[in-house]
């Protein structure tokens, strides 16, 4: 075959173009949405990680940070740091006098001038200096000041000691608003620690030492020569170069996981693509036969229109980069709570060529497998055009596309994810959700027409029937916009199905209220309390704490010296145990291998039993030995068996559990579960052990349901915003699926309209197929995110499913009416125009 | 000599199990510069058979010569060569570019053919049609007379060695089909072509030299006028 004539080709292309230009316009539509989203996070990934770069001493607040679970001594580096400070970090109940209340809150006790970068924002501006002029006052963190209704110049009391509030913490470096969220900082002067009586046995306290050096100081170098002797310490170095690699990373999956959210918004616009020139295609087959006879090669016919695409993809690339580029001033908004550092917005060029090749690419590739088509057409179409209409699936062409589909999916979510493993489940996902709906919307345009009733309506019959008619796209339709639906749908209803799971809690004879850090010589008083409030003891859990030296006989330093794939996770051997004992399981727990042995019953051996993720996540067996140091006494154990642990119960979890008869003598503080009436009742006994007892740290469930709450709403408020880019895409395709097709429901309206049909039997008939339509996508949608939910709740979080049908008819309602709204837009021209005037092409 | 051979010319269409022959066994040889129509009844094979004849189609068995080349051992893409080369088409519903003008849609045979004078050529065209001053307008904003028009300047752009004509009148109302047709023999005349003309109308196969008539798929007579 002769060489393209391209000039020609070209040339045709452009004359075909003229005459289809907002046509086109229409198909490439359903990708700038994808795109921009593709463009819009790319960029916002590209200036987070250089912001995290440019502000990485901010995200420390110092050059080096050691910290460890028992007081930091003097260190070597001391005497090199231009200066120090130190910090004790530490959880704790603090409570507002004035109003009575409390509430468990990370008291962080400072010495010096942390942070050397960056600094405390507060409220008033003066308060941080006012903070270390001396004196018992104390920084709050505003979450804690608006629940509290708190004010600058107030009292709170942290342990024994009451502090002046001086000012309100707006944000602390590196840290952010989730954090913030989870365990709300109130800022002590260290000077007052010892007195506020809180740092006893059994605490958790973390000691941080904050260190600034010379400029241009190579800090790895630097203590280089220490970290063996940190390492024994257990005391970790935490430098810059540290901080803004894994906070980079963390970010890294952030942007990767909300490009991947993107990407399906795009493959959902692909579809749109695809189905758009499957209809464009369609109108075509006449000009192609008449092509065709003329003597035009089938190569050259589909480069007429593969040119088309080609521009139009171009075009579409190019505007969602244009938006997403404009997009991405808002990101920051979206992302507030999540970020450590100031973002800044501007253009990256790098995200905008990535989008413009990637939308360029995905419409082409998209394009292709209708527009295969065209090579198939007889030029005796032309002679009897009811043969133009070729399968596609005599092409075999088609498997190539195809097979080029699946893999720039999967190329495209190997490059997100960087692995190949995630990248073929994406793949495979993605192909699921589509067949999933493709069969879903298959099913119910069979079973409509096989059991629609001859006795309906004729309007509903007719709207119905209508759903059929040719080159309507109803199926694809129902991919994008049911897809769309389910994942925001999935999103919405797992997030009501955890809190409602989290409330559901609260029923009667679960426990509600979880005291803990109580010493030994508080025990009798806090249970005298609660039994002295007509209140039962539901669980009464002592606690040991203890460290770990060996597993199977290799301690930590051998440890360091094995392989990768034969050492035990380092940290391991570097956290602290809270162990409890007995000899039973309590609700939360079933044996999953083994089973509990007590002490005793298989000569002189402990066997302990080991929470099973965590044993699996570390790769231990029944049998194995793993010797403990108790407060410096090391006891040999066994692992006896693994237990299963519910985590959806206000409840003490242990990962270790020793049988009873070994750790009664050793030093312990313990935890006290009951169960109060009602809200008025938890704050009562929560003020008044809080008033006597300053150490011990209460969680009720209300405060648990809240903290549940307001992250849930963050993290969805971001995920919906995501899922927001493919109901728009679906919304896109819905809207150029109604203009291709308006012409073919001119002319039915026109046909009805001459056979006699008033103009609200026309409008009736328009708006039944727009709810048919509208319901059919959206009810597949929300089918599948029941479905999606159920497996989530059944097989990830372990919870009873709960289906929201308040939630679900909610979500139905909008989506129909806005098929509706959308389709009546389009379609009130038609109606209100007499037939004749659309017939002579003035419509 | 034969601008068309025609031998033992056979097509079945297959629909599962079923077998439906519509052209059986079919024979014929058309003279350079001969005009000829193939009449019968609805449904005889006539449209099959100019299909065949003009390279649209592959027979099922026999063999189709055009102007010494055997149609049925090129492939699509070759006989669409030979159809831009020697074939001229004419259709019953004119079947013109509707994204094109009506220059342009003349302009597409020469451009195939590489014509650097394709623009003046087509415009040379649409004037003998009559429709010069229409050249720059769309074929929806084209009458059927015209539009037919058109086809039929583009027909004889490449100055085809035959021309197939599928129920060139069929469409129009008597008056314009009369125009149309005496424009079709007085260009045919003009250029010397071969024309080939499928029709039910009688009157309209009177005015060529000679008639094929075509029923069941076997040919019934062929005369002379």
């Amino acid at each position: 075959m002769p060489m393209p004539d391209f000039a020609w080709i070209l040339r045709m292309a452009f004359r075909d173009f003229r005459k289809n230009i907002s046509r086109l316009l229409l198909f490439v539509s359903s990708i700038v949405v994808g795109i921009a989203a593709l463009v819009a996070i790319s960029s916002f990934g590209e200036n987070l990680t250089s912001d995290i770069d440019n502000q990485a001493k901010e995200l420390l607040g110092a050059d080096l940070v050691l910290e460890n679970n028992k007081p930091i001594g003097d260190q070597p580096i001391d005497s090199m740091a231009l200066n120090t400070a130190s910090e004790v970090n530490f959880a704790s109940m603090v409570a507002f006098p004035a109003t009575g209340a409390s509430r468990l809150t990370q008291v962080r006790a400072l010495e010096g001038d942390f942070p050397f970068y960056g600094y405390l924002e507060t409220i008033p501006a003066s308060g941080d200096a006012d903070f270390r002029a001396g004196g018992k006052k104390a920084l709050v963190e505003k979450i804690l000041m608006a629940q509290f209704d708190a004010q600058v110049g107030d009292i709170i009391k942290v342990g024994e000691v009451e502090f002046e509030i001086a000012g309100e913490l707006q944000s602390v470096p590196g840290q952010t608003g989730i954090t913030a969220t989870v365990a709300p900082a109130v800022y002590i002067p260290m000077a007052y620690l010892e007195e506020t009586g809180l740092v006893q046995y059994g605490s958790r306290v973390e000691y941080n030492r904050y260190f600034v050096f010379a400029e241009n100081t190579d800090i790895d170098l630097l203590i280089e020569p220490f970290e063996d002797e940190w390492e024994i310490e257990r005391i970790d170095a935490d430098t810059v170069e540290d901080r803004k690699r894994s906070t980079g990373r963390s970010f890294e999956n952030l942007s990767n996981f909300l490009s991947l959210v993107a990407f399906i918004a795009l493959l959902l616009g692909c579809v749109g693509v695809a189905s758009a020139v499957n209809v464009f295609v369609k109108e075509k087959l006449a000009s192609v036969a008449v092509l065709r006879c003329l003597g035009v090669s089938s190569r050259d016919v589909l480069l007429i229109y593969l040119f088309e695409i080609l521009v139009m993809g171009l075009f579409g690339a190019i505007l969602g980069s244009i938006l997403g580029t404009l997009l991405q001033f808002i990101l920051p908004a979206v992302f507030a709570d999540f970020l450590p550092v100031e973002v800044t917005v501007g253009i990256s060029w790098l995200s905008v060529g990535f989008g413009v090749i990637t939308g360029l690419f995905v419409s082409v590739l998209f394009a292709l497998l209708p527009l295969l088509k065209v090579r198939n057409v007889s030029p005796m179409a032309t002679l009897r055009p009811e043969t133009a209409d070729s399968r596609l699936m005599k092409d075999p062409s088609r498997w190539a596309v195809i097979a080029g589909i699946l893999i720039f999916i999967w190329g495209f979510s190997y490059y997100l994810l960087g692995s190949a493993q995630l990248a073929f489940g994406f793949t495979g996902f993605v192909v699921f959700a589509f067949g999933i709906l493709w069969g879903v919307g298959q099913l119910i345009m069979w079973a409509v027409r096989k059991f629609l009733p001859i006795s309906l309506r004729y309007t509903v019959r007719q709207a119905l029937s209508n759903l059929y008619r040719p080159n309507n796209q109803t199926i694809s339709l129902i991919a994008t916009i049911g897809l769309g639906t389910a994942m925001i749908s999935t999103l919405f209803f797992l997030q009501n199905q955890l809190l409602e799971e989290a409330k559901f809690a609260d029923k009667e004879d679960q426990p509600n209220l979880l005291m803990f850090d109580i010493q030994t010589p508080q025990l009798e008083a806090v249970k005298e309390k609660v039994t002295g409030r007509d209140l039962r003891i539901l669980q009464e859990v002592p606690i040991v704490t203890m460290q770990l030296n060996e597993i199977n006989g290799v301690d930590k330093r051998e440890n360091e010296e094995l392989p990768d794939d034969e050492n035990y996770s380092r940290w391991m051997y570097n956290r602290e145990y809270r162990v409890t004992y007995r000899d039973t399981l309590i609700d939360t727990e079933t044996i999953a291998e083994g089973e509990l042995i007590p002490v005793g019953a298989r000569g002189d051996s402990i066997f302990v039993s080991l929470s099973a993720s965590f044993a699996e996540g570390n790769n231990l067996k029944i049998g194995d030995e793993i010797e403990f140091n108790v407060q410096g006494r090391p006891i040999k154990t066994y692992i006896g068996s693994f237990r299963n642990v519910k985590f959806n119960q206000v409840s003490t979890n242990f990962i270790v559990l020793f049988p009873n008869g070994v750790l009664e003598q050793a030093p312990k503080f313990h935890v006290i579960i009951t169960r109060t009436k009602n809200d008025r009742e938890s704050a009562a006994i929560q003020s008044e052990v809080v008033r006597e007892f300053p150490n011990i740290s209460i969680v009720n469930l209300g405060v648990i349901v809240e903290t549940l709450e307001d992250i849930l709403n963050k993290i969805s408020f971001v995920i919906q915003f995501m899922a927001f880019f493919s109901i728009a895409t679906g919304i896109l395709v819905l809207i150029s699926s109604l203009i291709i097709s308006k012409y073919q429901r001119m002319r039915e309206s026109i046909l009805l309209r001459t056979l006699g049909a008033g103009s609200g039997t026309v409008s009736k008939i328009n708006t039944l197929e727009y709810f048919f339509l509208g319901s059919l996508a959206s009810l597949s949608g929300i089918i599948l995110s029941f479905a999606a939910t159920w497996l989530l709740s059944a097989f990830v979080f372990d919870m009873n499913f709960r289906p929201a049908w308040g939630a679900g008819l909610m979500l139905y309602l909008a989506i129909t009416g806005l098929t509706i709204v959308l389709g009546w837009l389009n379609g009130r021209k038609i109606i209100n125009q007499p037939p004749m005037e659309i017939l002579r092409g003035n419509g | 000599m034969n601008i068309l051979s025609v031998k033992d010319l056979s097509k079945t269409y297959k629909s599962g199990s079923r077998s439906l022959t519509v052209l059986d066994q079919v024979n014929f040889d058309i003279q350079a510069g001969e005009t000829i129509s193939i009449v019968g009844p609805s449904g005889s094979g006539k449209t099959t058979l100019l299909g065949l004849c003009a390279g649209l189609d592959s027979a099922s068995t026999g063999s189709v010569q055009l102007n010494g080349q055997a149609l049925e051992k090129l492939s699509e893409d070759q006989r669409a060569a030979v159809r831009n080369q020697d074939v001229g088409f004419i259709f019953q519903n004119f079947q013109l570019l509707p994204t094109l003008t009506a220059l342009e849609n003349v302009m597409v045979p020469l451009e195939l053919k590489k014509r650097k004078d394709a623009r003046t050529k087509a415009l040379e065209l649409l004037e003998k049609v009559g429709l010069g001053d229409r050249a720059t307008h769309y074929p929806t904003q084209l009458s059927g007379g015209e539009q037919q028009r058109v086809s039929i300047a583009r027909a004889f752009a490449n100055e085809p060695k035959i021309l197939f004509a599928d129920e060139p009148t069929g469409n129009l109302d008597t008056e314009t089909g009369e125009m149309i047709e005496k424009l079709i023999f007085d260009l045919n005349k003009e250029k010397g072509t071969t024309l080939v003309l499928v029709t039910h109308d009688t009157e309209l196969a009177g005015k060529t030299q000679r008639i094929i008539h075509i029923k069941g798929g076997k040919i019934q007579e062929d005369a002379h006028a």
